[in-house]
């Protein structure tokens, strides 16, 4: 693997499944009383973030505590940053206290990259803008694998707002690399005008989609969208773009649906929905810390897991 | 060597426009004589340079008044002189901006303080680039400054009866509006060109019809007032197809590119020697596609194009060294601009030495009115003079420039050519590609 994970692209199928295949592992810890091991002792993960994201930075503090590592939380609010320090001068404060790696999340996209190239230790991307987010990638594929074996050749449907969503691009890069065959589904004005060269399918009609799908995947639509003529209105989105209790009907009966959160209930998904037995919603998020462990493990630690005492 | 015009000075052996060697006779700021065996008091050898008239830039920010960290005159027209250029215009996005007569009149006294080349101010449109009310643009063309060109640039004239009545208004003094084409709507939070890079980068898109819309109503808007209109950093295949429609109708429209926008593409963005996403390559308007460049090429070769322009916009390392959506806007190009013409336009054979000469000093000239620059090199011009040695390459050592800033897109890479030589009116301010 290399030394950071700042995109989906930057992982060979190999390097995928290895860390789906780690968490695996991993994951058996979990189901015991004592949830921790020795791996990380002595190393500083630095939780970096830019963004209010409580769910992302706990995941990934627990995932680094169950690891044994040091974690320094550096939230930008109320920090040096909110005095007009610049990423790079926080990077170099990073550097100097000896972070071995760096979870970044950052309204800008491409600040992971940036970061990557002023400090020694591995970056790992938590979100950066509209770019991307690559252990939510993960955790999702690990999810969908659980539940439904290997990937290759499985039909996976991402719906909403494409345009501004981390969550699809580094799932549709992951998704394509592991041999599922995603379908974008989203009204045109949420689909980048250059879709056509990513490597997936693109729909208008998500009624016509449902039924072939083994993955229904709903993103968040953010509030702010909803004022700049993305689309007319809000129950207008629901009707076309939502899924309800009818469309999810239309669904075969092993298909699964998967939200990263957090969710608009009653806007892109419904309550029963989100809630019913189809819903990977909170096994995503269990999955989440078991995921970003494997990232953390491989990144600082070995290359398998053949000598740790689980 | 004297720096005094009254010193007669003969240059050896260059071959001008590209042509075959002749001696040039200096004599009180002009051209004497032109031809073989010619003597002066003093004497520059030339054997193997080519002569070309002094560069003219249409479009560079010197950021003084108000951001001398970045750029002043003085640094600005050093890096000028460096580069070949005679004469710059320097745009008026300066704090406070040059929309009244006293600070284009401050710009253009630095300008004749500094002595590396002339300084043309260009006139602010709209007062404080606010886009709402006329600056006095005629009191700038009544000037010492003698302001005959008018942009906005840096922001577009987008209300269209502004627009209108600028291009109306400017012609009581032979004036035209220089336009930074960018409906701004269209280009909220844009930070680079639409396409499949920003699509997968997740960067707002500045979609090409958010230039070609603004310029197709400028021609438009320009014909049916039988006004001058200017459109600044053409970057895509569109604007230059409605650019060549707006020429056929024999419109009075000129138009200019940059040299990054003849040699770089969006995809230096994504993947480039110095990483993904490094601001050095972010520019406004943003580098577009390999498809646009051949565009601009073939444009800028038959004509369609008239000039091109640096628009040289320095910024200090710390609004470049940032994450790319806090970043600065803009690229260095004075100390470069010859180098990448030659490599995009002379090496690939569209153009000749003499095609240079008229989209870097002729065309210019006369788009800015400057009466004294852009002249052939014959006996009796002024003595605005470029000694250049094409057959040179080297890598390109942004600490060597002149200019205050390092914003150079180009570090790393091999250019051609070097500027040997810059007369301006006789008088060397680059001797040996050193400051005379």
């Amino acid at each position: 693997m290399r030394r950071h994970l700042i995109s989906a692209a930057d992982l060979s199928r190999d390097d995928a499944l290895l860390i789906l295949d780690t968490a695996d592992e991993l994951a058996k810890i979990s189901e015991r009383s004592i949830k921790k091991l020795p791996t990380l002792r002595g190393r500083t993960v630095v939780n970096l973030f830019f963004e209010d994201s409580t769910r992302t930075r706990i995941s990934f503090e627990a995932a680094a505590k169950r690891l044994s590592a040091d974690v320094i939380n550096f939230s930008a609010k109320g920090s040096s940053v909110s005095k007009g320090e610049s990423l790079k001068d926080t990077a170099l404060t990073l550097e100097a206290m000896g972070a071995d790696a760096v979870v970044i999340r950052h309204g800008a996209s491409g600040a992971p990259h940036r970061l990557a190239g002023w400090v020694r230790g591995s970056v790992v991307n938590a979100g950066d803008g509209t770019h991307e987010h690559p252990t939510q990638a993960l955790l999702d594929a690990f999810t969908m694998r659980r539940r439904l074996g290997p990937l290759d050749g499985r039909r996976v449907t991402i719906v909403g707002d494409v345009l501004h969503s981390r969550v699809a691009r580094s799932n549709v890069l992951l998704l394509a690399t592991l041999g599922a065959e995603v379908t974008l589904v989203a009204p045109p004005t949420l689909l980048p005008v250059s879709v056509g060269s990513w490597p997936c399918a693109v729909s208008y009609d998500l009624d016509a989609v449902l039924p072939k799908s083994d993955v229904v995947m709903m993103l968040r639509v953010q509030r702010e969208r909803m004022n700049a003529a993305f689309f007319p209105t809000e129950r207008e989105y629901s009707r076309r773009y939502g899924l309800d209790r009818d469309r999810v009907a239309k669904m075969h009966d092993d298909a699964i649906v998967m939200h990263p959160g957090p969710m608009n209930r009653g806007m892109e998904i419904a309550a029963e929905v989100a809630d019913s037995p189809r819903s990977t919603i909170v096994e995503q998020v269990a999955n989440g810390v078991t995921t970003r462990m494997a990232v953390l493990y491989l990144l600082l630690g070995g290359a398998n897991l053949g000598g740790e005492d689980l | 060597m004297s720096s005094e015009t009254s010193v007669t000075t003969v240059i050896k052996g260059a071959r001008i426009l590209g042509g075959e060697p002749a001696d040039i006779l200096i004599d009180g700021g002009v051209i004497a004589a032109v031809g073989p065996d010619l003597s002066g008091e003093a004497t520059v050898e030339a054997a193997g340079l080519i002569a070309l008239p002094g560069l003219v830039d249409l479009h560079t920010h010197l950021r003084e008044p108000g951001r001398e960290d970045a750029e002043t005159v003085e640094s600005g027209t050093r890096a000028a002189a460096l580069g070949g250029f005679t004469a710059v215009h320097a745009m008026a996005n300066t704090s406070p901006v040059a929309d009244t007569a006293g600070v284009v009149e401050q710009v253009w006294r630095l300008g004749l303080a500094a002595g590396h080349c002339d300084v043309q101010p260009v006139g602010a449109v709209t007062e404080g680039l606010g886009g709402e009310r006329l600056a006095e643009l005629g009191a700038m063309a009544d000037s010492a400054a003698r302001v005959r060109v008018f942009s906005d640039d840096g922001r577009c004239v987008s209300d269209a009866v502004l627009m209108r009545r600028a291009l109306e208004y400017v012609k009581a003094f032979d004036g035209v509006v220089a336009q930074h084409a960018q409906e701004p709507r269209l280009t909220e939070g844009a930070q680079m060109n639409e396409g499949a890079v920003s699509g997968r980068l997740g960067l707002t898109g500045w979609p090409a019809v958010a230039e070609e819309a603004i310029i197709a109503r400028d021609c438009l808007l320009a014909a049916h007032v039988g006004s001058r209109l200017h459109v600044c950093h053409v970057s895509t295949a569109g604007s230059v197809e409605i650019i060549r429609w707006a020429k056929s109708k024999g419109w009075n429209v000129t138009a200019e590119v940059t040299p990054h926008h003849l040699l770089l593409t969006d995809d230096l963005v994504e993947d480039s020697p110095v990483g993904a996403y490094n601001p050095i390559y972010k520019v406004n308007p943003p580098l577009r596609t390999r498809a646009d460049v051949e565009a601009l090429r073939a444009a800028l070769a038959d004509g369609t194009i008239d000039v091109v322009a640096t628009d040289h916009a320095p910024h200090p390392v710390e609004d470049k060294e940032t994450e790319w959506a806090a970043a600065a806007m803009g690229m260095i190009g004075l100390e470069t601009a010859l180098a990448v013409v030659q490599e995009a336009m002379v090496e690939t054979g569209l153009l000749d030495w003499a095609g240079v000469a008229e989209r870097m000093s002729y065309a210019p000239a006369r788009i800015g009115r400057l009466s004294g620059h852009g002249r052939p090199l014959e006996a009796g011009s002024p003595a605005n003079i470029t000694l250049y040695d094409p057959s040179v390459r080297a890598q390109v050592d942004p600490s060597s420039y002149a200019s205050k800033s390092r914003n150079t897109p180009y570090e790393g890479r091999s250019l051609p050519g070097r500027v040997v030589a810059t007369f301006l009116r006789g008088r060397p301010t680059v001797l040996d590609g050193k400051l005379a």
